[in-house]
């Protein structure tokens, strides 16, 4: 028996070393020198250079055209996650309410329609896409980079699943009570939906931060650049040079994964149910 | 107002102490129209559905009839317009010993990454599942990989395979490996591979984790009970209860090992492209951005719509099904 | 307050099924109606229709002297209360019971006062700043009535409002609800689909069947003169005994077993006879009887529910607890007790009725002869 548990944990700790490890690694560099490093190689152990790393990171200007700090990127990013975010909840409740609690004419067909997107990733329509975003003159804008990534159904799913799962009788009750429906939507429905928006709010924001394709198509003005998008161009830099900014490049990564990674770990039990109850 | 054609009314399960919500999931999927009472209003559920309309019009339907449409056209090159060219742009890549073989390292990639982000994440999960101690620390530090981004990862990777200072490179040089990720077309591929399983695991271990949670523990005991040995009774009583999740969880994986560890190949070939490994999804990239190749990038798009089509016709039939299981 | 009068009201979904056949029924003012009947058999579909929660196909529900069948459920002056109690989770319990009265405008400091006095009746003060799911299933059933209450409605609605309840706490509110609607004196209509329930509570009982109107009456004119082999089956705990018989002259034949009277002969040669378990005795020497053979007996106490065959087909018999028994008993019963059904239409045969004088009319003849 006590075997049986030391393998297990055995096998759970090389699990959460293989993991965490690189992360771990990837922040002690961070605080090293970039000579250091090239000399030295990569390291468990903190370095002196933590704060002047990140401060330079953060702040300096940088970029092909020179303008671009870690900062604004980092900005740029949290717009696009939460802009996201917020959008998604916004559009799909609208949606799934029409859907699960009225009856009109064209229920089954716009269902279809609306359904119908989550067959196709955005990934294999990329280029008509981004002809299209062209022709509104939407690239290198807010807007450009958030709204087409609204047009998929996952949101609008998830909602459609949960309002199905409210008791009929709490509608019943309301319109009883007196409640049309808009009063419905504000005074029962959004209250009721407040652990499913979080949860999506969260899957949304790291799925949203996360972009990576679409911003780098969208975005050629570097002042749009998010962290995520900005990786590249830090590596085409680093990939030149003749002793790599690893440290700065480490900075960077931290910076891009920290958030999401933050907020994973602190809402980790909304995060789990949302992602396991509703992603079916 | 309106009603649903249904005469029996329902009769819900006994309200338990531990709340409405609990009762809220146990609702099992119903027809389309969900309820039995609906608000009727002549212009509200238009109003409502407006903006995720418009929004899958614009940027769903035109993009997507689009590429249907250019994929049988052969655009100019000096931008003079463009001519119908029939199936042509299918047959040139169908016909590419290129686009055949990126194909063969698609369909090899996607299988080795698939396995093994899942018999990793099962493994972690049951593991996870069966220690008391620890529980909920090794739960937390498995699933901080989810919430990178795939070139971040990508980032990782290159890191730990650098030439340089890439501690698994001077590993695989113990053995008389001498990796040289980037610029050898195998040691890149396993390097991705090895990145694209590392970014999916912890999604793996959430699903499978929950699902062994899900399992009932009348369940567990009643095959204490019925067979000794431990391996035995994991192989006939939970494996069969997870098999709907690992079904859902084939299909997933086989998705993002598709798409979405586009990200993860674009920071690890660093555009060098031609003499490293890449994807279908990575190839419609190049040939529409980089190579200009309008008609063979659509067609290549279309090619792969069929592909996830189908991947997604198999999971909707299947969802049904799973419905079942529960 | 007010009379609910439904008449000639049907029914009809989309796909063709009629749920509810042409039932009318009128209520008077106060009146406590139950609708019983298996689960299927249009109960629920009326009630809500006259709640506004189900169109109606045809025929016309006013309440009051109004006709309300194109009227919002929240304008009908009507209150419900849920099978499955339909509060609202995210409400404190004020809330749950104050929400109908804020949408329609009613002052706070009125607000305030029902909801006071709602609670103060229902016992379930000291809960109010709670959510339903920190109540028991008890408590959550008063909130559902509460919520009804504050409404000072003309009507209240009760989808099976105890199923939901264990045994113990389901009688307790039974005769809860009973008392408050006879203090509050507002029409109610109850749907339930325990007979108990329908026995107890109901002023006028109704039973439906396959969306008709089997019977309508005082539970206990239904109980004794069930107008149906449905009703009999129906109403009563053990139900009714149900034999299929044939006559020849005064003679009732129950296979080999014979039981004579004198007051058959109006009736037809083949017969379903109902017989009450309680209506069955030991029979003393010498006098008629028929041969039981017993399966199995149920102690309830009070009683002694004996099971057991007549010729092959199942019987029920509730006798004292102090007979002894043994493997045959020789029942009888007296024939006036017997209720004589159509063997094919299931109904009640009423001239067989007045010849043998059941119940119900020895008490309307005394009560002719005292008045």
């Amino acid at each position: 028996m006590y075997r049986t548990k030391f393998f297990d944990h055995l096998i759970l700790l090389s699990g959460v070393f293989i993991m965490v490890g690189p992360l771990l690694v990837a922040l002690m560099t961070s605080s090293h020198e970039a000579a250091d490093i090239h000399r030295n190689g990569l390291s468990i152990l903190p370095g002196g250079h933590f704060i002047e790393t990140y401060e330079t990171v953060l702040t300096r200007e940088g970029g092909f055209t020179g303008k671009i700090t870690g900062l604004r990127m980092m900005m740029n990013s949290l717009i696009l996650g939460l802009g996201f975010a917020a959008g998604k909840i916004l559009l799909s409740m609208l949606a799934a309410y029409a859907l699960v609690y009225f009856r009109f004419r064209f229920a089954t067909v716009t269902f279809w329609m609306i359904f119908t997107t989550l067959l196709l990733p955005l990934e294999v329509r990329i280029l008509p896409s981004y002809e299209v975003m062209n022709s509104l003159h939407l690239t290198n804008t807010y807007t450009g980079l958030i709204v087409p990534l609204l047009a998929s159904a996952t949101g609008t799913f998830y909602f459609r699943q949960f309002f199905k799962s409210i008791p009929d009788e709490l509608l019943e009750a309301a319109r009883i009570d007196g409640a049309g429906p808009f009063k419905f939507f504000v005074d029962v429905i959004v209250p009721l939906s407040k652990t499913m928006m979080a949860a999506i709010f969260i899957i949304m924001f790291v799925y949203g931060w996360n972009q990576y394709l679409w911003p780098t198509l969208m975005t050629t003005d570097e002042g749009f650049f998010t962290l995520v998008r900005g990786i590249k161009q830090i590596l085409l830099v680093w990939v030149g040079s003749n002793i790599p900014d690893y440290n700065e490049a480490f900075a960077l990564a931290i910076l891009a994964m920290l958030p999401p990674v933050m907020i994973v770990m602190i809402f980790q039990r909304w995060f789990i149910k949302g992602l396991t109850e509703s992603d079916k | 107002m309106t009603h649903a054609p249904s005469l029996s009314p329902t009769s819900p399960a006994p309200a338990s102490a531990t709340g409405f919500f609990r009762r809220f999931r146990s609702t099992p999927a119903e027809p389309a129209s969900a309820k039995r009472v609906q608000f009727s209003s002549p212009f509200l559920p238009y109003l409502f559905l407006a903006p995720q309309m418009a929004i899958i019009f614009i940027f769903f339907y035109c993009p997507s009839v689009q590429a249907i449409r250019s994929s049988f056209y052969l655009e100019d090159p000096f931008g003079f317009g463009s001519s119908f060219v029939g199936l042509a742009n299918y047959t040139d890549v169908l016909k590419s010993t290129e686009y055949l073989g990126i194909a063969r390292f698609t369909a090899v990639f996607t299988a080795l990454v698939t396995f093994f982000s899942l018999s990793i994440g099962l493994l972690l999960a049951v593991k996870a599942d069966g220690v008391i101690r620890g529980n909920a620390a090794y739960k937390t530090l498995l699933i901080w990989v989810y919430a990178i981004a795939p070139p971040v990862a990508g980032l990782m990777g290159m890191m730990m395979f650098d030439q340089h200072i890439g501690p698994l490179v001077k590993f695989a040089g113990l053995f008389g490996w001498e990796m040289k990720v980037g610029l050898n077309y195998n040691d890149t591929a396993f390097a991705m591979i090895v990145v694209s399983v590392w970014k999916q695991i912890p999604y793996n271990f959430i699903f499978f984790l929950s699902g062994l949670q899900g399992i009932p523990v009348s369940v567990r005991e009643a095959a204490l009970m019925d067979c000794r040995s431990g391996f035995r009774r994991f192989r006939t009583v939970i494996l069969p209860l997870l098999a709907p999740t690992a079904f859902f969880l084939l299909i997933i994986n086989t998705t993002y090992a598709l798409f979405d560890t586009f990200g993860v190949i674009d920071v690890m070939v660093k555009d060098k492209a031609a003499n490293n490994p890449i994807t279908l999804v990575y190839k419609v990239y190049m040939d529409g951005f980089r190579g200009n190749d309008l008609g063979g990038s659509s067609a290549q798009s279309v090619i792969l719509m069929i592909i996830v089509f189908v991947l997604t016709i198999f999971q909707f039939r299947f969802i049904e099904r799973r419905v079942h299981y529960n | 307050m007010a009379a609910i009068n439904i008449t000639n009201v049907s029914k009809i979904y989309a796909g063709g099924v009629e749920a509810v056949k042409s039932v009318s029924i009128d209520i008077a003012d106060g009146e406590f109606i139950v609708l019983g009947g298996p689960s299927g058999c249009g109960k629920s579909t009326l009630l809500r229709m006259v709640a506004g929660l189900e169109a109606i196909s045809q025929g016309t529900v006013e309440i009051g002297d109004r006709v309300i069948n194109d009227v919002e459920p929240a304008e009908r002056d009507i209150a419900m209360v849920f099978q499955n109690y339909a509060l609202y989770p995210h409400m404190t319990v004020y809330n749950n019971l104050a929400y109908g009265l804020k949408n329609r405008g009613t002052p706070k400091a009125e607000i305030d006062a029902r909801v006071a006095e709602a609670a103060r009746m229902l016992e379930i003060e000291q809960y109010l700043t709670r959510k339903p799911r920190a109540l028991s299933g008890g408590q959550r059933q008063r909130v559902a009535m509460g919520r009804a209450i504050v409404r000072k409605p003309a009507a209240f609605l009760f989808d099976e409002p105890l199923s939901n309840l264990d045994a113990k706490l389901r009688v307790t509110m039974r005769g809860e609800i009973k008392q408050l609607q006879k203090r509050l004196g507002t029409t109610s209509l109850y749907v339930t689909h325990d007979q108990l329930e329908a026995m107890t509570l109901a002023d006028r009982l109704v039973v439906l069947n396959g969306g008709r109107i089997e019977q309508i009456g005082r539970p206990l004119d239904v109980y004794h003169t069930p107008a149906s082999t449905f009703v009999a089956s129906f109403i009563g705990s053990p139900a009714m005994n149900l034999l299929r018989a044939t006559r020849e002259g005064g003679r009732l034949h129950f296979g080999s077993q014979v039981l004579e009277s004198d007051r058959l002969s109006a009736l037809p040669t083949e017969l379903t006879i109902g017989i009450r378990a309680e209506d069955l005795r030991v029979a003393r020497a010498g006098e008629q009887s028929l041969a039981m053979k017993v399966d199995y007996i149920e102690e309830l106490g009070a009683q002694r529910l004996v099971h057991g065959r007549l010729d092959g087909k199942k019987l029920t018999a509730a006798l004292s607890p102090e007979i002894e028994l043994s493997d045959t008993i020789a029942l009888t019963i007296a024939p006036s007790r017997l209720h004589f059904f159509d063997v094919t239409t299931g109904k009640r045969l009423a001239k067989a009725l007045d010849g043998l004088g059941g119940r119900r009319e020895v008490a309307s003849t005394l009560e002719a002869a005292i008045g």
